[in-house]
């Protein structure tokens, strides 16, 4: 396999690599997916990337990370590793065969699907499009909007690979699924992987998604991944982001819920330079059920931004947000939740929360709440603080002999617990629990899975 | 093993304590009575080391150590026990796991080894049934949902666990119905060895038909203008704290 390294700089620089490359982008992609990759270069060209003008990325800028000289994957890069050697996933009950994404290509060129039990496909994007499209046709591009982020377009124009997993109408799979997000190159990499998760009606799934990065280069990311979540189907999705601080990521996750379905979505974030997390969820039926949760710990001149948008477009949905923070250093960082509760979604029970422990004087939290009610009959709610650690309570602590340092990690951990205490994957719940302790005490210095020393470079 | 000489300490400039001195030996009681606003708790906070009162004059002496110089873990470690007015609820923090902590971390400053689970669970075990305390309490995080009693008891739970050479206990009876002040005060008197010394800042006379006291003090303005034994108490019970008020305005 061949390597297409390209240097890329701002929007023009997208474009003309988008021209010059056309062949190679359209190589290997089914026409329907052509037809919407030339749309959304068009929009790609009107939009650009955001800047902080925009009022949605207005505390991250983004024009300054994308405008560097990464190269860019317009086929997947031959890096032979073992992946027993570099990773071993110490989380037990997990399904045993690792799913890894490689510089956001699937790595198993050679099985690049699989099936489970039950006609559970997971694997390659890429290859799902060829082989399933009436599936990818239905559901791809129709959650993420590309008309409202410029980066969103951006990654379906360049949409080339990613994971792929489809659960059959009743199927409960009952173990969770293991993704493993490999960021590994001796030069400085953009990545921009495209994700479809289908659950038809009835069925169950969780995932688990890590981002690593195993190599000390700078990276950027612009992922992009759409959910369907049929009727009544249940969907846990975790995601640990641990990449290393000259990582730069910006993740757009799209869920569309229909009636009396389930979502938890928690995103715990230990490391990374800049992470930008966009989560939008649109209710589409009644008695939906969508829980956010997000937990952020940042230190040095890490950057971390939550961006979420609940959309109740239908009655008797509860949707809740939990996002909780420890801000170190000189740390910066922005919360914004969006609820709208359209006309029609009558009974809509909305809550939303965020809290921050900012440890030192230097760290900035930008939080915002943006509730948009159009609808009469409503439960809402929304609450932010920004605070020091409790001088009250680590009185008392220290006051039965525990040392101030033990003591303040004793209140961080009981913070943070809140989040963790909700995600569902009990064997995941015990590792979170570790790594944040780690986290919080400083010693995650590196991944504990794995054997490269990448998260302090 | 305590030695107050002229303890002066304020709060945002504010003198509170304005010259107290103290000296409790081992294996005695000694409670101290004043009106509100005297600077009982102030006196407590200070000896616990709470940085919110600055010391302006005086030294305190315990066991052979300056007091003043110790930060508040390492006179918790030394053996000085405060018993909170206001215990602190900490959500997120198991009492079990709190209790642990602070059990092994003064262990450690012994230069003991930490106890076992199961060493530390037996122990737990013993002193909860001293104090009575629900079993459910000690599975919950610190106090969250307690009641005013139950926190109370908790204080003398955490007491009995860390076993310290000098408890202070502020104004732990408030506020107890009088099933609850039993109970902590029995627990107060079992906890009693002639080695340890307890001071016990109390607001009611109530209190010490329970816990008796070897010696009484009245704290007012800053200054302990009387002490007497436990026939004091009976006298401020009856004459109230006005007398003892003039004497010092005279």
């Amino acid at each position: 396999m061949s390597s297409e390294i390209i240097n890329i700089e701002n929007k023009t620089k997208f474009l003309d690599l988008y021209k010059e490359n056309i062949n190679l982008i359209r190589n290997g992609s089914p026409d329907y997916i052509n037809k919407i990759r030339e749309k959304a270069i068009l929009v790609f060209e009107k939009l650009g990337i955001p800047d902080k003008k925009n009022e949605n990325y207005k505390y991250t800028d983004l024009k300054k990370e994308f405008e560097n000289g990464f190269k860019t994957y317009l086929s997947p890069k031959n890096i032979k590793f073992d992946i027993k050697d570099i990773f071993s996933c110490d989380v037990p009950d997990l399904n045993t065969k690792v799913i890894l994404l490689l510089n956001g290509w699937y790595y198993d060129r050679e099985n690049p699907l699989q099936e489970l039990p039950g006609g559970v496909i997971i694997g390659s994007f890429q290859k799902a499009m060829e082989i399933y499209p009436e599936l990818v046709k239905k559901h791809f591009a129709k959650y993420a909007d590309i008309e409202k982020d410029g980066l969103v377009a951006l990654n379906t124009a360049f949409v080339k690979d990613g994971i792929f997993l489809y659960v059959p109408k009743g199927v409960v799979v009952e173990k969770p699924i293991q993704i493993i997000n490999v960021l590994m190159d001796e030069e400085e990499g953009f990545t921009s992987h495209r994700n479809l998760y289908i659950l038809e009606e009835n069925s169950q799934a969780s995932v688990v998604v890590c981002d690593h990065t195993l190599s000390a280069t700078n990276f950027l990311t612009n992922s992009v991944a759409e959910f369907y979540i049929g009727p009544n189907a249940q969907f846990d999705y975790s995601r640990i982001q641990n990449e290393h601080n000259g990582s730069k990521q910006v993740s757009h996750l799209f869920f569309h819920q229909e009636r009396d379905s389930r979502v938890t979505d928690s995103t715990i974030s230990l490391h990374g330079g800049l992470i930008r997390n966009n989560v939008s969820a649109h209710l589409n039926g009644e008695g939906c059920e969508n829980n956010t949760y997000g937990l952020y710990l940042t230190d040095k001149g890490q950057h971390i931004d939550n961006f979420v948008f609940i959309d109740h477009a239908k009655p008797n949905c509860v949707s809740s947000q939990l996002f909780k923070g420890v801000l170190d250093d000189f740390a910066t960082g922005a919360f914004n939740g969006r609820i709208l509760v359209r006309k029609d979604a009558q009974k809509t029970q909305a809550y939303q929360a965020n809290n921050n422990i900012l440890l030192t004087d230097d760290v900035d939290i930008k939080t915002r709440p943006q509730l948009e009610i159009y609808a009469d009959d409503v439960k809402c709610s929304h609450g932010a603080t920004v605070g020091q650690l409790d001088e009250n309570a680590l009185f008392y602590l220290r006051a039965r002999g525990i040392p101030k340092k033990e003591a303040k990690l004793l209140l961080m951990y009981a913070f943070a617990f809140e989040v963790i205490q909700k995600i569902k994957v009990p064997a995941l719940k015990e590792r979170i629990t570790d790594l944040v302790e780690k986290r919080l005490r400083g010693e995650l210095s590196r991944c504990n899975s794995c054997q490269m020393h990448c998260c302090n470079p | 093993m305590l030695s107050i000489k002229n303890l002066h300490a304020n709060i945002d400039g504010k003198e509170i304590l304005k010259g107290i001195n103290l000296e409790v030996k081992e294996g005695e009681v000694h409670a101290i009575m004043g009106p509100n606003g005297s600077g009982k708790s102030t006196l407590a906070s200070v000896l616990a080391g709470r940085d919110l009162f600055t010391v302006t004059e005086g030294k305190v002496t315990y066991l052979g150590h300056d007091l003043l110089e110790l930060s508040p873990e390492e006179r918790a470690s030394e053996g000085i026990f405060l018993g909170f007015q206001y215990p602190i609820e900490i959500p997120g923090v198991s009492m079990v796991n709190f209790m642990k902590t602070a059990l092994n971390e003064q262990r450690k400053h012994k230069g003991l080894e930490p106890l076992s689970s199961s060493d530390f669970l037996k122990h737990m075990r013993e002193k909860k049934e001293l104090v009575e305390l629900d079993t459910n309490l000690t599975n919950r995080s610190v106090n969250e949902g307690f009641s005013g009693g139950e926190k109370k008891k908790n204080e003398i739970f955490q007491m009995a666990m860390l076993e310290p050479k000098l408890a202070i206990l502020d104004e732990t009876d408030s506020g107890l119905d009088i099933d609850a002040l039993r109970i902590v005060a029995n627990g107060v008197n079992k906890l009693k060895t002639p080695k340890n010394a307890s001071i016990v800042i109390t607001h009611y006379q109530r209190l010490l038909d329970y816990i008796i006291p070897d010696y009484v003090h009245v704290l007012y303005d800053g200054k302990i203008i009387k002490s007497g034994g436990k026939e004091l108490a009976f006298e401020l019970e009856e004459k109230g704290y006005d007398w003892l008020k003039k004497g010092v305005a005279v």
